[in-house]
């Protein structure tokens, strides 16, 4: 395969970055359902991450 | 909590007991190999789990029935601290995407069962596999008997008194693993984890309901923190690193186990891993939904013991008896599949990495197997004797340190995948650093899993086992630097 596909790896990297540093999203507005933004906002990053992982299978699917 | 048997609840709980148990006993017959007498056969299924048993044999696995109790338990002390185990099961899958297809190529081709095994390959240092497989198996003891007391939690609600209901439990876990090996785990696992599944999202939809939704959740949560003087539902500002390394560290820990990577190699091919790094996040979105029972358990103004028993006393507040039974079996199941994973995986260990390596380097492939058994047996039977002989709190500090310790070994079977230079000394080095700067950093802090770190002036508290890792790479790399050139010198 040719490298250049492999940069979707780099998709990878999101959710290290959009949930490690925690000043992004230490909130309690906006809430969701009453939910504060805290948690919200790490639940919705499981289907984000889900999503970035299937977009990055793409450079894999051919294999088996 | 009621003391009372409630029957209803027990004849259900029974009855799904009684089923796995079958089920385990059958398994051996599950896509039937030639032989189980193989250790590829008996302690990894035989090498074939597709996209789905392999989803629900990890998902069963590592999301452990320990995990049910107790970050529900730790949410409702402390508040979003608690919470960390989100972000940990998010950021493993990035981790195993990228890293575990290719260790499982390494193991396929060579026909290695366990993480020593391939380290042993690289390197060819008998010292540095015996120091991954006696890590492997020592940071595994502790976890099975915390899924002990997962299960003793369980049964404990149901109004069962004692320590025979636990001891018969394992017992039987011990005999259908003996025999069926991982396909014994393979098999409960679909029952366990649709059990879970069905539980969590009928608690999730009905409690907040009852409770005056999330709003008057997240009020009372607030509330009781505030009262009590300590927690809260976001983080204290110096709390930012400990929750961030936390997730990191716990997540580059977690397939270094050897129960998860058993679920790994047990995988039929790379993509089947890769696959199920796009969906096993189903289950932590399951955990975070979980996680939030504990602050429903604050909103319910539960009185209990111990905050390991917040999720069974709200299920039984909330959910009719025979739900509520229902509910138990699916956290008492829980606990046998990771238990028999771990075992298998702690036995493997012992199989491949000291009995063959020192006391029967010509051991048949029937030989492997039997032993296996054998050491799966003692495992779990050391399990339950600390469980039932020393304080539980003992077991709890040993997991922790097991986190700690397990981490460690990551560059020896990691690092090898990217690059070659790395050399056995000093990834022993830097093993030896780690796992005993970090053991001693911990027990210094009194067995806690964070440590305060000065940088110029600002202080700030991060996980133990990722500063020791920290430690670890850093002095691998430099003992590398020095065989290195050593060695140059030498060949000049």
């Amino acid at each position: 395969m040719v490298p250049t596909t492999r940069h979707r790896l780099w998709l990878l990297l999101l959710p290290y970055i959009g949930l490690l540093w925690v000043p992004f999203y230490n909130f309690r507005d906006p809430a969701l359902f009453g939910i504060p933004f805290f948690y919200w906002y790490q639940l919705a990053w499981v289907p984000v991450s889900a999503l970035l992982t299937w977009v990055a299978y793409g450079t894999y699917s051919h294999e088996d | 909590m009621r003391t009372d048997v409630d029957t209803t609840a027990l004849a259900v709980f029974l009855f799904f007991f009684a089923l796995v148990t079958i089920m385990g006993f059958v398994a051996a017959r599950w896509r039937r190999p030639k032989t189980l007498a193989v250790l590829d056969e008996w302690g990894l299924g035989g090498r074939q789990f597709g996209t789905w048993i392999t989803w629900f044999l990890v998902g069963g696995d590592f999301y452990t029935a320990y995990t049910v109790i107790a970050v529900p338990a730790l949410v409702y002390s402390v508040g979003a601290y608690g919470f960390f185990a989100l972000p940990y099961t998010i950021i493993v899958y990035p981790f195993v995407f990228t890293v575990m297809p290719k260790l499982w190529h390494v193991a396929k081709e060579q026909g290695y069962v366990t993480a020593a095994d391939v380290v042993h390959g690289w390197y060819g240092s008998r010292g540095l596999e015996l120091a991954v497989a006696a890590t492997g198996v020592v940071a595994t003891m502790p976890y099975i008997a915390l899924q002990l007391v997962g299960m003793a939690t369980a049964i404990k609600a149901l109004g069962l008194i004692g320590e025979l209901p636990l001891v018969a439990a394992f017992v039987i876990l011990a005999l259908y693993t003996y025999s069926s090996g991982l396909r014994a785990p393979a098999l409960i696992a679909f029952v366990k984890d649709a059990m879970i599944y069905i539980a969590v999202i009928a608690a999730v939809a009905l409690i907040p309901g009852r409770l005056g939704g999330y709003g008057a959740v997240f009020a009372a949560a607030e509330e009781a923190f505030k009262a009590k003087g300590s927690g809260g539902v976001l983080l204290a500002p110096s709390q930012y690193a400990a929750y961030a390394s936390l997730a990191l560290g716990s997540a580059l820990a977690a397939f270094m186990y050897p129960h998860t990577l058993t679920g790994v190699f047990a995988s039929r091919s790379a993509n089947t891993i890769r696959k199920n790094a796009v969906l096993l996040p189903a289950y932590t979105l399951m955990l975070g939904l979980l996680a939030l029972l504990g602050y429903m358990g604050r909103a319910a103004h539960l009185k209990v013991a111990s905050a390991n028993d917040v999720v069974p006393a709200l299920f039984h507040t909330v959910f009719a008896s025979w739900f509520a039974g229902f509910a138990f079996a699916a956290i008492a199941i829980g606990a046998l599949v990771p238990a028999a994973v771990m075992s298998i995986g702690a036995a493997n260990l012992f199989t491949r990495n000291f009995w063959k390596a020192y006391v029967d380097p010509q051991v048949t492939a029937a030989g492997e197997a039997a032993v296996a058994k054998i050491a799966s047996l003692v495992v779990k039977v050391g399990a339950l004797l600390v469980i039932l002989y020393l304080p539980t709190q003992f077991a709890l500090d040993l997991q922790l340190l097991g986190g700690l310790w397990i981490l460690q070994t990551l560059p020896a079977l990691i690092f090898g995948l990217f690059t070659r230079w790395f050399t056995a000394p000093a990834l022993l080095a830097g093993w030896a650093v780690g796992l005993f700067g970090g053991t001693y950093l911990a027990w210094a802090d009194g067995l806690k899993p964070l440590h305060a770190l000065t940088f110029g002036g600002t202080t700030f508290t991060a996980y133990s086992g990722l500063i020791a890792f920290a430690a670890n790479v850093t002095a691998t790399v430099l003992v590398n630097l020095g065989v290195a050139s050593m060695t140059k010198r030498r060949s000049t």
